[in-house]
Formats: structure tokens, sequence, C-alpha cells
């Protein structure tokens, strides 16, 4: 029966979350939004205006404009395609790297495990803002190197998720009969044990999102991340900080939207957590 | 207790020993020439060459790794290209500042965190319970730098009963403090609450209410003794968390702490400083979670065992 499937069990439950309901909107904000950038903006986001400096908030330019005339509505716009970016990249590095680490580490266990878990505790060992900040010091600061940091902090995180879920999933039958009818280790590994370590997975990925993006705000704002005048909020965030008196809406309207953004992976990973495993719930 | 504290200490050298590896190749090892790293793309072939003789950057990195571990162990991490100083010296002046910093936030958001996760897990789906969900989010989805730009805006600028920025005594640190601790408090009240509520539904508390012991008692001394177990780990959890943050929050509120001596090295391509600083913050993360460790093993005596 369809009507009685896992996968349709956890989507009744997520449908019932209000939480992850919320969550689900404001992400699904936040990707249109990003998506249709060019069509949303009034304004070109680096285009320079000096007749119209510092400009509060009006009909013409609803967010106001900043200390060159830029209209800050179409720069928050553009600004979320840098942080979707900055979300997925992170998790996308993370994932490269921790799920082949986390599968081999958990499904060989011993010697090749205790090595991999003890190289993870070493990246573990450095403060996570420290540690990317370090490593995008050393490469020169570029977004490019700033969302490589950022993703590298997050390995050990999905390499020990994924290593105590094969833990878990590799004991049971289905296992057994799998490898009793002859299946390769990567067979197994791929077709059997992956799919089973998939939902915590998916909770870890969005939580993960919201830090990727909340990571490279900060790094913008401390002007390793970004650079201008590319429009990331993290970047609007710290050129508002010298109007903070003159014109808060410099300010503003960036920190609005990394807050919203933030607020949507978070809630949206509190929903699929509860609707994976209801027990969880808190 | 003993022999586990000395289990746990020595578990830690192989550990600082690969800390101490991967901080040296920041500047030695990683593609790309430490000579360039300090003088940037534009230094000539012969400054880099004088520069590379000078630091004994020509020697195999072996060599150089021994020379700076055996410094290091000693309190040495070298100088600063730009001012000369001694890094530790640097670091150790700046310290006290980020320990404050770190000590303050931690004092308002346990002091905010602890009576809400208690009240909110009693009384469950009141008003103050709601406010806490509601807090909880604020607090963990609100960047910090923004977090504190509003403090600032608030209550520097608009009301002027704090100063936005610099340090001039503990109410420079009341800002500071707030915008680094929320995330903590947030995180915290959920935790309690939670444990809170776990623990209410145990059997010996129960059996305390129904002794005819008075709210007051079996809350405090039964409940929140045990629910406090999983506050320490949260704590622990974040220890790492709180101190990448001080970066942001002594550059934001222009505090001379170690945080803000890491930014304004980076900035001023002073490496020797930078590797310093990434040393001894790590060397200090990890030093905290034993305690962390150590200190939840005495909470919880059935890690104890084994």
């Amino acid at each position: 029966m369809a009507g009685t499937s896992l996968t349709a069990i956890a989507l009744a439950q997520f449908r019932r979350s209000h939480v992850g309901l919320v969550g689900a909107v404001l992400v699904c904000a936040f990707v249109l939004v990003a998506a249709l950038a060019p069509l949303l903006s009034p304004y070109d986001p680096v285009s320079a205006d000096f007749a119209n400096v510092l400009s509060p908030p009006t009909r013409a330019h609803p967010f106001g404009t900043d200390d060159i005339g830029r209209d800050i509505l179409s720069r928050v716009v553009y600004g979320s395609r840098i942080s979707l970016q900055a979300g997925l990249f992170t998790v996308a590095v993370a994932l490269c790297i921790g799920l082949p680490l986390g599968l081999v580490a958990g499904y060989l266990g011993g010697r090749v495990d205790n090595v991999i878990m003890r190289g993870l505790e070493v990246i573990l060992s450095f403060p996570g803002l420290v540690l990317a900040l370090g490593i995008t010091a050393v490469l020169g600061p570029k977004l490019i190197h700033a969302l490589f940091a950022i993703g590298v902090v997050f390995v050990p995180n999905f390499a020990r998720l994924i290593r105590a879920q094969v833990l878990s999933v590799k004991e049971h039958d289905f296992v057994a009969a799998a490898r009793a009818l002859g299946a390769s280790d990567r067979r197994l590994v791929i077709l059997h044990i992956l799919p089973n370590c998939l939902a915590p997975l998916l909770v870890q990925c969005s939580f993960s999102v919201a830090f990727g993006i909340l990571t490279e705000a900060a790094l913008s704002f401390l002007g390793m991340g970004t650079q201008p005048p590319t429009p990331s909020w993290g970047i609007m965030l710290s050129a508002g900080r010298g109007y903070l008196e003159q014109a808060p809406w410099l300010g503003a309207f960036p920190g609005i939207a990394i807050f919203l953004a933030v607020l949507g992976f978070n809630l949206l990973g509190d929903g699929i957590r509860d609707a994976l495993d209801p027990r969880l719930k808190t | 207790m003993l022999q586990l504290i000395g289990r746990r200490l020595l578990a830690t050298v192989p550990l600082l020993l690969a800390v101490s590896v991967v901080v040296f190749s920041f500047v030695h090892a990683l593609p790309g020439d430490p000579a360039v790293l300090f003088l940037g793309e534009e230094a000539t072939t012969e400054n880099l060459a004088r520069f590379r003789a000078r630091l004994g950057f020509d020697r195999p990195l072996i060599v150089q790794y021994g020379d700076w571990l055996g410094r290091a162990l000693q309190g040495d991490l070298g100088r600063s290209i730009r001012t000369n100083q001694p890094v530790t010296q640097a670091i150790v002046e700046r310290l006290p500042m980020t320990l404050r910093l770190i000590g303050f936030s931690m004092v308002i958001s346990l002091a905010i965190a602890v009576p809400l996760g208690i009240v909110s897990a009693v009384k469950r789906n009141s008003g103050v319970d709601l406010a806490s969900t509601f807090f909880a989010l604020f607090g963990f989805s609100t960047p910090n730098f923004w977090l504190g730009l509003i403090l600032i805006y608030v209550f520097a600028l608009l009301l002027r009963w704090l100063p936005a920025s610099g340090f001039d005594g503990v109410r420079s640190l009341i800002l500071p403090a707030i915008t680094l601790g929320t995330a903590l408090a947030a995180l915290v009240t959920r935790q309690l609450r939670s444990g809170m509520l776990e623990v209410l539904r145990q059997d010996y508390v129960r059996t305390a209410q129904a002794k005819g012991l008075a709210d007051r008692m079996v809350i405090g001394k039964h409940a929140l003794k045990n629910a406090l177990i999983s506050v320490v780990t949260v704590i622990g959890l974040q220890i790492g968390a709180l101190l990448g943050n001080t970066i942001i929050t002594e550059s934001l509120f222009a505090l001379p702490g170690v945080g803000r001596l890491m930014i304004d090295s980076v900035f001023s391509r002073d490496f020797f400083v930078v590797q310093g600083v990434i040393l001894f913050l790590a060397v200090g993360y990890v030093v905290a979670n034993l305690v962390v460790d150590i200190l939840y093993s005495y909470l919880d005596p059935r890690i104890r065992v084994h």
C-alpha cells in the first residue's frame, strides 16, 4: 500500500508540524528570490547613483540607498544568491569529503576507522570559526576560499553522523541477506547501507546550510569572504556599521535577510527531524 | 577518578601534536611560498630570498617544524613581523580581556537561560514557555554581528546608556557579552527545558512528590541537578563557538583581546602572530574540552564506570 510507506508517514508528520512548514515556506521564498533576482530587483545592485546617496526608505527605494547611492533592496535581493551559494557549496564540500570518510570508517571499522576518526578529531580541536578564518587567511580572502574553509570545518560532523548510521544499519538482517546473496562491498554500501543513512543526513544538511550562510556572512563581515562590490549580506552589514547613526537602514535589511534565511533552514531541519523521528520531539 | 584524568591527559598528547602539525603547515607546508604569504605577491625575488634566509624558510620542513615545536613548547611562538613583539607576550597581554568577555557572557547567558529553562519546563505550554521558545529561535538564528549592531544602535547611540566601542571598565563589556552570549543562552534554555521535561517524568521525581516534598525541593534538588548534566554538555560543545565568536565580538566592539589580535594580524599579513593565536586557541579549546569531560564524569557517575 502506497499510503503507508515510511516516506508517506514522514511527509504526513511533516505537514502537521507548524515549525517545519514555516521553515519550508521561508526556504522556498529564499530560493525563489535568489532564482528571480534579476526580475525582483528594481535597480542594478552594483551601479552607484551619487545623486541619491544614503536616501532613507522611499517609494523609489523601498529599503533606501547606501553610501554611494546603490539601491539596498536590489542588493539584498542579489545578496540572496551569494548566501544560497554559500549554504549549498559549503554543504557540498562537507558531503564530498565527509560522506565517503564516514562510510568507509563505519563499514570497514578497525584500524581504518581509528585513523579516520583520529584525523577528524584534529579538525575538531580547532574552534570552527578560527579554523575557517585561518584557512581563508592563508589561501587569500576570496569567497571561494572562505566557502571551502567552512566546508572543511563541517566535514567531521558529516563523517561522524554517517559513521554512526552505518554502524547501526550494517547490523540489520537485510545487509546480512544481501551479503549472503553475494553482493560486493561496494554494492552493499551504496545500494543497501547508504539509502538508510539519508534521513538523518537530510536533517544535518538543513542545519549545516543555515550555519554555512551564517558563517559566510560572518567571514564577509570581517572582510575575509566575499569582496566588494559583490552584494553579500555580510559585506552590506559591515558597510552599514559606519553609518549606524546616520543611516541605520544600511544594516537593518541585510541583517533581517540573514536572520530569515538562517531561521528558515533551522526550522526546516527541526521539522524534518520531528517528522522522521517523533520520539526526538522536544 | 585520578586514573580517568590521567588516561584522558595521556590521550590528549598525540592530539596536540597533530594540532601543532596542522598549525605549522598553515604557514610552511601549504602550496605557495611562505615568503610570498608574508610579503605579498608584489615582493621582488631579491626581497623574498633575503626574507627566506633570515627566517630560515630555506631549511628542510622537518627541521623547521622541530625547531618551531621545540620553541613553542618553551612558550616561544616567534616574534611579530610588524612590531617585533614576542607573539606569546602579545597573546598574554590580551588574554585577560578575552577571558573576561567569555566569562561575563557565560554568566549573563546562564542567568537568563537557567530560570527561563526551568520555568518553561515546569509550566509547559504557558506564556513563558512560548516566549522562551521564541527567544531560543531568535537567539539561535540571529547573526551575532547583527545583534551587536542592533545593541550598539539602541543602547549606545539612541539611549546613550553604554559605550559603543573600546574598553573603559566593566560597563564596556555588557553589550559585547550579550552579543556573544545570546546564542548560548538560547541553546541552554532549550536543552534545560527538554532535560527538565525528561527528568520530571521519572519515577524518582514522582516518589519525591508523593512523599510530600515541596515543589521547590523536588524541582530544585531532584530534577534540576540531573537536568544540569545535559547543560554542561551543551556548554562544552559551545566553547568552540564562543572562542571563535570572540573574534567577531572583539572586532565589532573594538576590544583589545586575542580575537582582535588575530583578525588584525590577518590583515597586516603578520602570520607568525596568526599562527601563534590559532595554536593558542586550539590548545585552549582542547584543554577546555578535557575539563568539561572530567567535570561531566564527575557529575554523572554512570560515565565513570565505562
